[in-house]
This record gives C-alpha cells, structure tokens and sequence, in this order.
C-alpha cells in the first residue's frame, strides 16, 4: 500500500486518495483553431511512460483537493508532491 | 513436427518417457526476416502460426525478450466468452469462441478449452436492467445467451451465498463460454508456428528500431539488429514503451491487474460466475484451485505485483458470494500488466510508422481474443490492410469519434 504525502494534510494510505493520470497535459485553444487530430492527442494520446510518471492526484476522502505528484510506474516509490500549479520538478532518476 | 495422439502417450508410458521431442527449437536470430513480431504472448504467437498456416508466410522470426508466455498470456485468468454489446466487437469475439472451439485438434495440443458457462449476476435493480439489456444486444449480435431468474441461478449455482449483502436477482449464461488452459494456448501455437519453420526467439528484448523516411528498417535488440520490412508488435502492456522508441504515442494506459488462486480442493464450482455487484469473479481449474480476480488496480503501473486494497476488495466480493471459501488459504497471488484502451476496445492495425503493426489495447480481456487476433492480425500483416473483422478497431477512430465504448456498452470486466 502507498503512502502519500497530501500538501495539506500529511502522509495518508493511499485508499484516501484517487488517481486522476497524467498531469500538465495542456488544453489546446482556441477550440475553433483546434483540429480533430489535436483534440484526439489531447483527450486520448498519453505518455505512459515506465519510470516517473508525473500524475494529478485528488485527496477524496480528506481534504478534497488536487495536487500533483511524481511515483516511479516500476517501484510505485513517490518522489515528490507538489501544488497542482506547479510545474513538474526536475528529477534525476535515481539508479538502483 | 511428431503428433501427440493417445498412442503416441501409451508408447512413450512403455518407453519410460524418453522418446519426446522438444515442441520447439531454440535458434539463434538470423540477420534478416520478411517479418518480425515482437513479443512472444498469446497475440504474437497466434500471429506467427497464421501467417504461415494461412499466408505461406514462414520467414518470420518471435522476439520474446523473457519466456514465451510469461507475459498476460501466462499470468491470466483464462475465461473465455463473446458477451459484449457493440456489434463489431461481438462478431470478432465471437469467432475468437469457435476457433477456440476447433483449437485443440487444430494445434494437436490439449488446450484443455472447457466450456462450463459463464455467468454474470446482476446484485440490484440497475444490474438486472443491464443484463435484460445485455440478453438483447446478444440476440441481435447472434450469439446465444439465456437470462435467468433467480430460483433457476440458485438452482444452477447451488453454492451461491443465501443471504449475501448484495441479493442475487437474475444471471445471464453464456453456455458457450468458459476457461481453457493458458500456457498450453501459447505453448500449442508455438510448437505449430515453429514446425512451420518460425524462429521463436526467446530472452532477446527490442530496445530500439531502425526508421528511415517513415518507414521501417529492423529492429534494435539485445542479441544484436535484425533487419525486416514489415515489424509487428505484441506487447500488450508494453505498447507505449516500443511505440515512444518509434516516436509515437498511444491512446494506452499500462496498469497492473492482479489475480489469485486458492489452494486446491475437491470440485465445488462448474461454472465461471461474474458479480456485478461487486465486480469480482471466480471460476475452479482442473487443478482444483479457486482461480479468482477482480478489476485493475487503481494508478498506471509496470510492476508484475498487485497492491493490497484491489485484493482485499477482491477477496471480501469472493466470500460474499461464497462464504464457504472464506476459510481457504491464497495458494499465490500475482499481476499482469495490462493495456488499457480509452474505450476499452483493442487496435489492430497500422501504425504510424510504414511498415509497423499494432496489436495492443486488449487490456483485461485478450486470452480470449488470441485465435482471432492473431488470426485477423496475421491477415493484416500479410496483405498490408485490415481483415474485415478488424477494420473498426483502427487507431483512427480516436480522431474520427468512430469508439466502440464496451466499458460503458458491456461493463466488460475482464
Ligand atoms: C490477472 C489477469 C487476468 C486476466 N484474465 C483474463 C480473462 O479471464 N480472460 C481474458 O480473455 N483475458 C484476461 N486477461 C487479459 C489477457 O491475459 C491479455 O489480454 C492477453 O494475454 C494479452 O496477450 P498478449 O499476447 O497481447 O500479451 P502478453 O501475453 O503479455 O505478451 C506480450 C509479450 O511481449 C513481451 N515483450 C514486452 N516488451 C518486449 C520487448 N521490448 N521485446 C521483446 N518482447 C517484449 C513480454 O515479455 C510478453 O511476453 C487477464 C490478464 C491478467 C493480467
Ligand atoms: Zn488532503
């Protein structure tokens, strides 16, 4: 079970929590300039990756805020929570 | 290739077991093939074995970067069934059941494909709505499903809970559906694809490709390049990993969906059985073991290990169903990774790469997808363009808005 760190209220079992994907992932715009193929990109397209994942996370059963975090998709370790306005964190992969 | 046959067991009983050959050979990859496919599951053996069978196409090399059907095909639940909703999917699935049905004689290996029914039960009044629903869009679809009332489930099902906390109101069977020996599918296609001159080419891992002018070349591996014009992947839930390597993106999420067996005990359940209610299902193996699962863990994922709240829920569904197992010990538990697409249906298709194949996105439901998509893939493969059956599940629909949604259309589970 992960534990996470919530920017507002501390470390909770992740049961507290859901996962809302991929993070930072920009609205395209004006909507009458977008194509369908931009629209498709940004409704469906992700990165999933395997490594570090920065991803949007909601405290539901808590605070009921969003926030973002980093979590490697192999180990699940989280390396870093951060404010749902802040831009992803520089990160050197650490090696095992 | 020596046929298995019941003489062939009886002469080998006499023989003290010593005259079995190896279902397949070990070669080492050759510098060049017509075609390559990466990954050595289910999907991509089944492909390997139509291309030659079906298309005369045998300069084919499988790259497997473990063991052959280590992956989701080895790891999987085995239940096999066409209960969807959309037309396009249940034709497909459907034919992917009568293959199944054929495979054993076809393969001349025991796939072990039993079809005991399998059951969906509906828990409340929205359930019951959805499987009257479901009973219609598989009569229309063609594919034979009988709904039931409670007293005839119960009378079917004898094991079934009397007063669980969600009531059993109604079933709907698939009598056709049922479970089949994992390993021995992608076994049994191995050995037909390799005696058809395949090359099965396992511990080589694709790390890169080789793409010029939108077309490809060959691929990068750990045993070294290897050239071919026409590559095709398998990977399931390392699809977005080859396809960022290509440069492109997918419609994929990879999340880990975990299964577990109990251990082995007398005959108690001849059926599958799917709660609706709580989303969880179960069916008994030949072994003995109650093989059971539920839905996929809640965040992206590529690790083979499932975390503790899915299995918890997993277990507390199994024994509100069937108190009686609540005694019995976890024999092992694991998890695959799995492919899951936005609408829930796969892709098998074109990439955007020249050349490349997709077969990807069957997520938690592709064991019994194997004959057809590698029937269909195959077909693809070998003539540039989409088998019939395969036409809507095109990477294009994400743009065109042509999804066949089986999430919301089936609440397809697994
Ligand atoms: C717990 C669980 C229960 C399930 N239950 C059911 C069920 O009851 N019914 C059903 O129909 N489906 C079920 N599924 C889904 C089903 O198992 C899969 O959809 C199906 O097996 C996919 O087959 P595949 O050949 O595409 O993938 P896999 O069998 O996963 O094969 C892909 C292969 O690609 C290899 N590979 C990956 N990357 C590389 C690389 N770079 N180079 C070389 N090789 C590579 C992997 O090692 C792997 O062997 C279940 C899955 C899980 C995990
Ligand atoms: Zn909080």
């Amino acid at each position: 079970m992960l534990q996470i760190n919530c920017p507002y209220c501390g470390p909770r079992s992740e049961v507290e929590f859901r996962c809302g994907g991929e993070s930072h992932i920009k609205r395209p715009g004006p909507p009458e300039d977008v194509s369908d193929a931009e629209w498709s990109e940004y409704l469906f397209f992700r990165k999933n990756p395997k490594g570090i994942h920065f991803e949007r996370w909601l405290h539901r059963f808590g605070c009921g805020r969003w926030f973002n975090i980093a979590r490697d998709t192999v180990s699940h370790e989280v390396l870093h929570e951060y404010a749902i306005d802040m831009p992803a964190p520089t990160i050197i992969e650490k090696t095992k | 290739m020596k046929r298995y046959s019941a003489l062939s067991l009886f002469r080998e009983g006499l023989n003290d077991q010593k005259g079995w050959q190896a279902a397949w050979r070990n070669p080492e990859p050759k510098s060049e093939y017509e075609v390559i496919i990466i990954g050595g599951g289910g999907h991509g053996l089944a492909t390997a074995y139509y291309l030659a069978k079906e298309h005369g196409i045998t300069n084919v090399a499988v790259l497997e970067k473990a063991w052959i059907g280590g992956g989701n095909t080895g790891r999987n639940t085995t239940v096999i069934r066409s209960n969807y909703f959309f037309r396009e999917s249940a034709e497909f699935y459907d034919f992917s059941v009568k293959l199944y049905e054929g495979l054993s004689k076809e393969l001349n290996y025991n796939i072990m494909f039993s079809q005991r029914g399998m059951w969906n039960i509906a828990q409340d009044r929205h359930g019951l709505e959805m499987l009257r629903r479901a009973a219609n869009a598989m009569g229309l679809n063609g594919v034979p499903a009988e709904f039931h009332t409670e007293t005839e489930v119960r009378r079917r099902i004898p094991l079934l809970n009397d007063a669980p906390r969600f009531p059993i109101l109604a079933g709907l069977l698939q009598s056709r559906g049922g479970t089949a020996r994992h390993d021995a599918v992608a076994w049994g296609y191995a050995r037909g694809a390799d005696a058809r001159g395949i090359d099965i080419i396992q511990n080589c891992e694709v790390t890169g490709f080789d793409i010029k002018n939108g077309q490809i070349q060959g691929v990068k591996t750990s045993k070294g390049n290897i050239k071919a014009k026409k590559v095709a992947l398998a990977v399931a839930g390392h699809t977005s990993v080859l396809a960022e390597l290509a440069g492109f993106r997918l419609p994929i999420i990879s999340y880990a969906l975990q299964a577990c067996v109990s251990e082995p005990v007398k005959p108690v359940l001849d059926t599958v059985v799917m709660a609706m209610g709580t989303g969880v299902y179960i069916s008994q193996s030949d072994k003995g073991e109650l093989v059971f699962g539920g839905g996929i863990d809640h965040y992206p994922s590529y690790a083979q290990r499932g975390n503790l709240p899915v299995m918890e829920h997993t277990a507390a569904g199994i024994v509100d169903m069937f108190p009686q197992f609540s005694r019995m010990r976890f024999l092992r538990q694991w998890a695959g990774i799995v492919d899951v697409m936005y609408d829930s249906t796969p892709v098998v298709g074109k990439s955007p790469i020249d050349g490349m194949y997709l077969n990807c996105g069957w997520g938690t439901g592709g064991f019994k997808a194997i004959p057809a998509g590698g029937f269909c893939f195959a077909h693809t493969i070998a003539q540039d363009e989409p088998h019939h059956l395969v036409t809507p599940f095109n990477l294009k629909r994400f743009e065109t808005g042509a999804l066949i949604d089986e999430a919301t259309g089936a609440g397809i589970a697994h």
